[in-house]
């Protein structure tokens, strides 16, 4: 089961990049796992280090030792694109991140990213252009995420607000999650089972209804 | 919304309601609509649920470790397809880790009682290639996978989309899910497609212009006589790619076409109950003056071969265009672009046809089905591989390894130079051996084209299978139109062993 989560402060690491899929996030070669250990070093991995396995110089930014233990990313549109790996916010959570902040998200990776306590944060292209102005000025600055207010605070103590999915919000913040909520609607789902036979039966071939 | 507990268009024919009228996929929403209660997500039924080895190993033990069953085992169907070596099966598995989750997978289906069509099956391949040619894949379904590819599905009218591993746990557990309903976007191909044109080019066509965000919040349905006119497994392609434009889930109502594919097929209602089940599906296509929350037209008859030049399947033109320049695109996309075309080593401006090439990749859930197999071999039949070329066959499925091979077409590949494989996902995903080495050029009938997708380092171009057999003989990225005869007999070709198939 997840830990509660309310809100987070820390500094901010900025991916100034567009598109980032998951491939990137946590490539292929790492799916191989039956669990969800050592995911930290898939995170980026290709963009971390050369085909041969040296660091690359510069390091990538997540390796910059500044940026070290840093929990909010400010990244560019369309995060998570492509495959539906839940390894990508697994990856992510791993590392220590705790909120993304773009001008959108991939569907899929949105709601892998809710169900692992990760925050999608979404802003306008206007507001986007303004964090990244503040995070090259105030590189070090703190930024509060509160989940429970749905707010960010910034450095100055400027603040916006932020939507995030009302029942999600509400998983995250008691720290559970949905299979308990949909197994105590079991009921309603039995009697729409009964009404609504199933279409095939993998088990045994041919249905004959 | 009110949870609405019939089949489609039933409540239509019997007249006691003014219905406004639905589309495709509001009338499978509404059929699966279990509950809708306030502040939470519809908990919608799943009709369909496909499992395998690489992203459903941590939904089993999160079943073990809450003490649960999997509610419907007869509902659930798995096989091992990503990891999963396409070298002959006798060879052991030389990477440790994935020989554990092909364990793992045939053990988690052993303990909780399901169907597992494992190495050695008959019936084993790409995920989505089996579930339609087992009658699986049925119109008016709701089908979901650990697997963004999931939308394949929707060529049959089947609500079909891609889960991660949490939701994998879920529907194991109850089968359903919590969903926010999404927009509608229909995609209208008008027309008719020219020789050599095909359903691959349609699809990166789209993505080249809504980008691969383009669909996001959205379920595509594709209509237009252009999309009628396709065969179900070219229907299959267009769907499959839905995801690279950012949909979910793509969709094409049932016809006559998809009727004639399904009947008879292993899982398909047999007897009265096939009457039944047409009828029922007759009923699902979008209603006339249904509406869409978004709507774009293309123009079918204009379409070329496409070929991708970047790290994304959006970045692709026609085969006879050029690697655009980041001077002349809109100064938002500049820096993508300039990165792009870096990781890709081309030079803007020049020719995407002529560029050189490494490897050519013929499969994948896109394009490894007996329709694909066909069409490149009609290329490469009586051609030769071009010299220093590595040409990696791999068929969806061992039906479609069987059916090839009865059809005289791995003789071709190999008599080609061409290695002819067992099925698997391969070098799509890169996961299993069959992978890119840094800095090599391939040409893939895949679908994706990110940096490293096809091995760490590798670059990939997406094409069709006849772009891809055209380019395997010449040993550069080639228009296939340009190949004496190639096109306009492998369309000829694959249209007629289609038919006769069905």
């Amino acid at each position: 089961m997840p830990e509660p989560f309310v809100s987070t402060t820390s500094r901010v690491i900025e991916i100034p990049r567009a598109n980032i899929d998951t491939d990137q996030i946590c490539p292929a070669r790492f799916l191989k796992i039956t669990d969800k250990a050592g995911l930290a070093d898939a995170l980026f991995c290709d963009w971390r280090f050369t085909p041969d396995g040296k660091r690359r110089e510069p390091p990538f930014l997540i390796d910059e030792p500044a940026n070290a233990g840093r929990q909010i990313l400010l990244v560019g549109d369309n995060f998570g694109a492509g495959s539906s790996r839940e390894h990508a916010p697994w990856a992510l959570r791993a590392w220590g991140i705790r909120a993304i902040v773009s001008t959108g998200f991939a569907d899929i990776f949105r709601g892998n990213a809710l169900k692992n306590a990760l925050l999608p944060i979404v802003v306008s292209a206007e507001r986007h252009t303004a964090l990244a102005a503040l995070v090259a000025a105030d590189p070090d600055g703190m930024w509060t995420v509160d989940l429970e207010a749905e707010r960010v605070t910034l450095p100055g103590g400027q603040s916006f607000a932020f939507e995030i999915d009302p029942f999600a919000r509400t998983m995250i913040l008691a720290g559970t999650d949905e299979i308990g909520y949909v197994r105590s609607r079991l009921p309603a789902i039995e009697a729409w089972e009964a009404v609504h036979p199933a279409r095939v039966d993998t088990r045994a071939g041919a249905p004959t209804r | 919304m009110t949870p609405v507990r019939c089949e489609a268009g039933q409540h239509i024919a019997s007249g006691t309601l003014a219905e406004k009228p639905r589309t495709l996929f509001e009338k499978i929403w509404d059929d699966h609509v279990v509950a809708s209660d306030p502040g939470a997500p519809a908990i919608l039924a799943i009709d369909l649920h496909l499992v395998h080895e690489v992203t459903s190993p941590q939904a089993f033990t999160g079943l073990r470790e809450r003490g649960l069953k999997v509610h419907k085992p007869g509902q659930t169907v798995a096989t091992a397809d990503h990891s999963i070596p396409t070298l002959d099966p006798s060879i052991p598995i030389a990477d440790e880790l994935a020989a554990k989750q092909l364990r793992q997978i045939e053990a988690n289906c052993r303990e909780f009682g399901i169907p597992f069509h494992g190495q050695g099956s008959a019936t084993r391949g790409i995920v989505h290639v089996i579930g339609p040619e087992l009658g699986l894949t049925q119109p008016g379904m709701t089908i979901v996978c650990g697997d963004s590819h999931t939308a394949t599905h929707g060529a049959f009218g089947a609500l079909a989309f891609g889960i991660g591993t949490s939701e994998i746990e879920m529907v194991l557990a109850t089968q359903t899910l919590l969903q926010r309903k999404p927009k509608t976007f229909q995609v209208r191909i008008n027309g008719r497609l020219q020789p050599g044109v095909g359903a691959k080019d349609i699809i990166l066509a789209l993505i080249a212009r809504i980008g691969i965000g383009g669909g996001t919040g959205h379920v595509i349905e594709y209509t237009g006589d252009a999309i009628r006119a396709l065969s179900m497994e070219e229907r299959m392609t267009v769907c499959n790619m839905s995801i690279e434009g950012g949909a979910r889930a793509g969709l094409i109502a049932p016809d006559e076409t998809t009727f004639a594919y399904l009947r008879g097929r292993k899982f398909a209602p047999q007897a009265s109950a096939w009457d039944a089940a047409v009828a029922r599906w007759r009923k699902l296509p979008s209603d006339e003056g249904a509406t869409y929350d978004r709507t774009i037209v293309i123009d079918g008859d204009r379409l070329e071969p496409m070929v991708t030049y970047g790290t994304n399947p959006g970045m692709g033109v026609p085969v006879t265009g050029r690697v655009p320049s980041p001077a002349e695109v809109e100064p938002g996309a500049r820096a993508d672009l300039e990165r792009a075309l870096a990781y890709m080593a081309l030079e803007p401006g020049k020719s995407i046809a002529g560029q050189k090439l490494d490897v050519v990749f013929i499969g994948s859930c896109t394009n490894g089905r007996i329709e694909d197999m066909r069409a490149a071999a009609s290329v490469l039949r009586g051609r030769r591989v071009a010299p220093g070329l590595r040409v990696l066959v791999v068929p969806g499925s061992q039906q479609v390894k069987r059916q090839a091979e009865s059809e005289g077409l791995a003789e071709v590949f190999r008599s080609a130079g061409a290695e002819w494989r067992e099925s698997g996902c391969s070098m799509c995903i890169a996961m299993n051996g069959d992978q890119l080495e840094p800095g090599q050029y391939g040409i893939s009938t895949s679908n994706r084209n990110f940096e490293g997708r096809q091995g760490k380092g590798g670059r990939t171009f997406l094409a069709s299978p006849l772009t891809a057999a055209a380019s395997a003989v010449t040993g550069v990225v080639t228009d296939p139109r340009t190949l004496s005869g190639a096109a306009s007999q492998a369309v000829a070709t694959s249209r007629s062993a289609a038919v006769e198939a069905d």
